[in-house]
């Protein structure tokens, strides 16, 4: 077996130069700078402006779309409806970790039939200037008939609920139901025996939870520039996770082939999964080839709450039984997920994530993915996981007091391990998640006395990680750099790491990689950056891209010695004549080797298509201190831990950036972040203000801890690190709560009025 | 529709655009005079991702009508650096990692500058209200805040 071949972790027999380093961004200057391009930053001659219509109804028919006052607007170029875009069969395909119907993706992108939430898509328009275009939106008339409609997941199950799609009848059931339903699917994760498990138990703790949806909040709205020529040839810019996924459902849904539609991402303004599907590019390419000129489209923050990417709300019951000596029996719950208009809620992946951080015998999750007025769910850091552990986790805590075990002792007892037969199928290997509670035991944050009004709370997650297609090349220069070409966009530095990754394998400072993510044409398919798979999947290839130009390298040097390749070696970016003849010749650097390659062969590079497979699990523990304000209900974050399993930190200030920033994120989503509806079914709080998420005065430093218990699968031992630290945050705060103040609450947000009504409720407000 | 000419220096250098009644600064910059750097997140004043500098005072360009910009002098992230040399705080937000998807990062600039030719010596408490304006959704602001602190410092040659 070749190098290239045999991608499993070893111990590395040298001390790693720069893995594990931090590195300079290779993007950070054009960051710093404003010159980094972004979705709305591309200028294009003749570029026109494009603006869209959306439904001001949670629900209605649409009987009828009247463009022409809006065409006859002087400026206006273009106006598309529903009946520029051919309807699409119903067909499953795979959207980062979900999956999602192509027939409902054109309804989403366009409503045909019906408006099914406020936001909705309903036309869209080009014109010569954005204020041309927006007054053109308000002349087209469109005639609504105004449906019931339905919000909450609870009410959207009730058999009377009004009905989003009279062709849905819930999947998974036997019989298969005979009256169409809002639930889309029944699904149930199962091990062992939860009855027998429960009959075992000394204590068990059953309670119901309730979360509302809430937004990814990327700062930079959706946004893109598409154009089509005469030739039917297309190109999109736009900001993605994922620019061969736009490609194939923008062919798709303009009737295009694929080989015509060049997609290029732009740098991304953040998206945690948000922006893993597509909105503007078939609207603005199908106005491009209305009228024969560039559309830009940039959404805004109005439009990206109303219409684009929030997360579930949800109603859950579980129920956890244990031994008095702490030994968990049975761990059960449902979960009821609100998947927006059309199907694909991530309770899936919530039900796949609620037992996993335990090593249990017995567990029944049961999920319902359940349509309701709101816009389509996209996935968001973790999706769903975040959820079920909100409930898991908040029950866990319980049980912990009930029995009268230290809660991480508790996790402790029963921590998955490497051998664990995890509920949803896969039997662990080497897992982390032993070490980030005892990180968490053993952190001096955990063992800061608490004050008055003051509480602690811990709690542990875990997100499965994925690898996914993926292509690399890599090129030698003839000066002896490196171009190396990616086709997953950098939301965090994956560039760098992954640079440092083939500078590891190649023996060359990091500097003299250019690292690129190439457009559709420069590549084969890859798979969206989501998952949490970029610098495992695309560093994963890209060592083996690094050691099949270094098995060139190498040939290229025994040529020039005529020696045969099996005696020369690759060290420290040279080749060196071993065994027999070590010695007999100089070594060769890889400038020296790239400057002769025209006579040794031509041009060196190399490049690898591949499924990578082996994506590492990753557990997270964290604890949180909070300050209660008896007055108010106010919760002051005090200090907050996250101690998360990286496998191996390629570079550890990204790392910490990530599990910083998925803790703020949890933070504002225990704390004030929902949607909020009017009675028509409106979004109340589409904007920053109202919709409120941390700022930097709500918080003290993060304290990130980097747990490295290596990943078999990889090279360097990475697992994949964006996600998991989310996961316990809402739970975590929750329990804080409960420690601080003796009240458990079971519905997010913890914001204050909530936390002081809890407060009053229980003792006359014991603290005032 | 009518538009006003309106005469302002934006980063040292005099310039004039036609800009509609309604079209903002932010507006301006970006589609008319293609300083893309200033980046939209909500356009009501809420994320701080347009900041710049007007007149020596910082503001939301998405607040200002560009026909209000007539005769001023607007500071923007593409005129922080110096020639080659980045300003200090730029070199520490990459030394510092306070930057991911840097989509907020020219407004938390413009307003750390800010901060500092304010606050030479600002407090942690005084550095996060200052920036509670700019929202950023990847970082946590743990190592922004680290970033604007270690820049203050070496600015004052500590």
């Amino acid at each position: 077996m070749s190098a290239a071949e045999d991608l499993g972790y070893r111990e590395k027999p040298h001390e790693l130069k720069w893995v594990g380093t931090n590195v300079a961004r290779t993007d950070g200057v054009d960051k710093v700078t404003g010159r980094a391009r972004f979705g709305a930053d591309l200028i294009m001659p003749g570029m026109l402006f494009g603006a869209v219509l959306r439904s001001p109804h949670a629900h209605a028919r649409i009987n009828g779309i009247d463009t022409s006052k809006a065409e006859a607007v002087k400026g206006v170029k273009a106006v598309i409806t529903r009946k520029d875009f051919e309807d699409q069969p119903s067909e499953m395909i795979q959207v980062g970790e979900l999956t999602v119907n192509i027939r409902d993706v054109i309804r989403n992108v366009l409503a045909r039939e019906k408006a099914m939430y406020d936001g909705h898509a309903v036309a869209a328009v080009a014109a010569t200037s954005a204020s041309i275009a927006r007054k053109a939106l308000k002349l087209i008339d469109v005639d609504y008939e105004v449906l019931p409609h339905v919000i909450d997941v609870v009410e959207a199950m009730k058999p009377d609920a009004p009905l989003l799609n009279e062709d849905q009848f819930t999947d998974g059931v036997d019989p298969k139901p005979d009256r169409p339903s809002n639930v889309a699917k029944r699904l149930e994760i199962k091990l062992g025996d939860v009855e027998k498990g429960f009959a075992e138990a000394d204590v068990v703790i059953e309670r119901e939870y309730k979360t509302r949806p809430v937004h990814q909040g990327y700062i930079e709205p959706h946004a893109c520039v598409a154009s089509y020529t005469e030739d039917g040839q297309g190109e999109v810019w736009c900001s993605t996770p994922g620019h061969f996924l736009v490609r194939a459902i923008t062919s798709r849904l303009c009737g295009i082939e694929v080989s015509k539609l060049k997609v290029t991402a732009s740098e991304i303004g953040g998206g945690f999964g948000g922006k893993n599907i597509v909105y503007l590019e078939p609207l603005a390419l199908a106005l491009s080839r209305k009228c024969g000129r560039p559309v830009k489209i940039a959404m805004h923050r109005n439009e990206v709450f109303r219409a684009t990417g929030p997360t579930s709300g949800s109603h859950m019951k579980v129920k956890i039984g244990a031994r008095h000596d702490g030994k968990i029996t049975a761990g059960w719950a449902e979960l009821m997920f609100q998947a927006g208009a059309f199907p694909g809620s991530p309770v899936f992946p919530a039900a796949m994530c609620a037992y996993a951080c335990y090593d249990l015998e017995n567990v029944l999750v049961i999920g319902y993915d359940v349509v309701a007025n709101r816009p389509k769910t996209t996935a968001y850091r973790a999706p769903g996981a975040q959820i079920s552990a909100f409930a898991v986790e908040s029950a866990m805590d319980e049980m912990a007091r009930e029995l009268g075990i230290d809660p991480v002792d508790l996790r402790l007892m029963n921590a998955a391990k490497e051998g664990t037969k995890a509920a949803y199928g896969p039997t662990f290997g080497p897992v982390g998640q032993v070490e980030t509670l005892q990180a968490i035991k053993n952190h001096p944050n955990y063992n800061v006395p608490l004050g008055p009004n003051q509480g602690r709370g811990v709690a542990s997650g875990f997100w499965f990680n994925i690898g996914g297609e993926t292509s690399v090349t890599m090129n030698v220069n003839d000066d002896g750099t490196i171009a190396l070409t990616v086709g997953n966009p950098d939301l965090s530095g994956t560039r760098t790491s992954i640079s440092v990754m083939a500078a590891e394998e190649l023996g060359i400072e990091p500097e003299r990689i250019r690292p690129a993510v190439g457009d559709t044409t420069s590549l084969g398919f890859n798979f969206i950056s989501a998952g949490s798979r970029t610098t495992f999947a695309v560093g994963k290839a890209t060592v083996e891209v690094a050691r099949v130009v270094i098995d060139e390298l190498r040939a290229r040097a025994a040529a020039t010695w005529n020696i045969p390749v099996e005696a020369v070696v690759w060290e420290d970016g040279h080749a060196r004549p071993a065994s027999s003849n070590a010695g007999d010749f100089e070594p060769l650097s890889l400038e020296d080797i790239a400057r002769d390659a025209k006579k040794t062969g031509g041009p060196i590079a190399g490049h690898v298509e591949t499924n990578v497979s082996g994506a590492g699990p990753s557990f997270a523990t964290e604890a949180v201190d909070i300050e209660v304000d008896p007055e108010t209900g106010h919760i002051k974050i005090l200090s907050f831990t996250a101690a998360q399993d990286a496998g191996k930190a390629i570079q550890p200030n990204l790392v910490e950036g990530q599990y910083q920033g998925a803790a703020v994120q949890g933070i504002g989503w225990a704390l004030n972040e929902e949607y909020i509806y009017d009675e028509q079914g409106r979004m109340e709080n589409p904007g920053f203000l109202d919709y409120r998420m941390p700022v930097a005065s709500d918080l003290p430093m993060i304290d990130a801890v980097i747990v490295e218990v290596p990943n078999p699968n990889h090279p360097y031992g990475v697992r994949g690190i964006g996600e998991t630290s989310i996961v316990p945050v809402m739970a975590a705060v929750a329990n804080a709560l409960d420690d601080a103040t003796g009240v458990r609450v079971q519905e997010l947000p913890l914001s204050p009025p909530r936390v002081l009504k809890a407060l009053n409720e229980k003792n006359g407000n014991r603290l005032g | 529709m009518a538009r006003y000419h309106v005469s302002a220096t934006v980063n040292g250098d005099e310039v004039d655009f036609l800009c509609e009644p309604e079209q903002t600064l932010l507006d301006v910059l970006r589609d008319e005079l293609h300083l893309t750097g200033t980046k939209e997140g909500c356009a009501s004043g809420d994320c701080g991702a347009c900041s710049v500098m007007l007149d020596g005072r910082l503001v939301c360009s998405c607040l200002v009508m560009g026909a209000e910009a007539g005769d001023c002098s607007i500071e923007t992230i593409e005129g922080m650096a110096e020639g080659e040399r980045l300003h200090p705080l730029q070199q520490k937000f990459l030394d510092y990692a306070a930057l991911q998807c840097g989509y907020c990062t020219p407004g938390l600039l413009v307003a750390a500058k800010a901060l500092l030719e304010r606050s030479p010596d600002p407090t942690e408490i005084e550095t996060r209200y200052w920036l509670a304006g700019n929202l950023c959704r990847c970082t946590g602001y743990d190592k922004i805040i680290r970033a604007v602190l270690d820049t203050a410092a070496e600015m004052r040659g500590e």
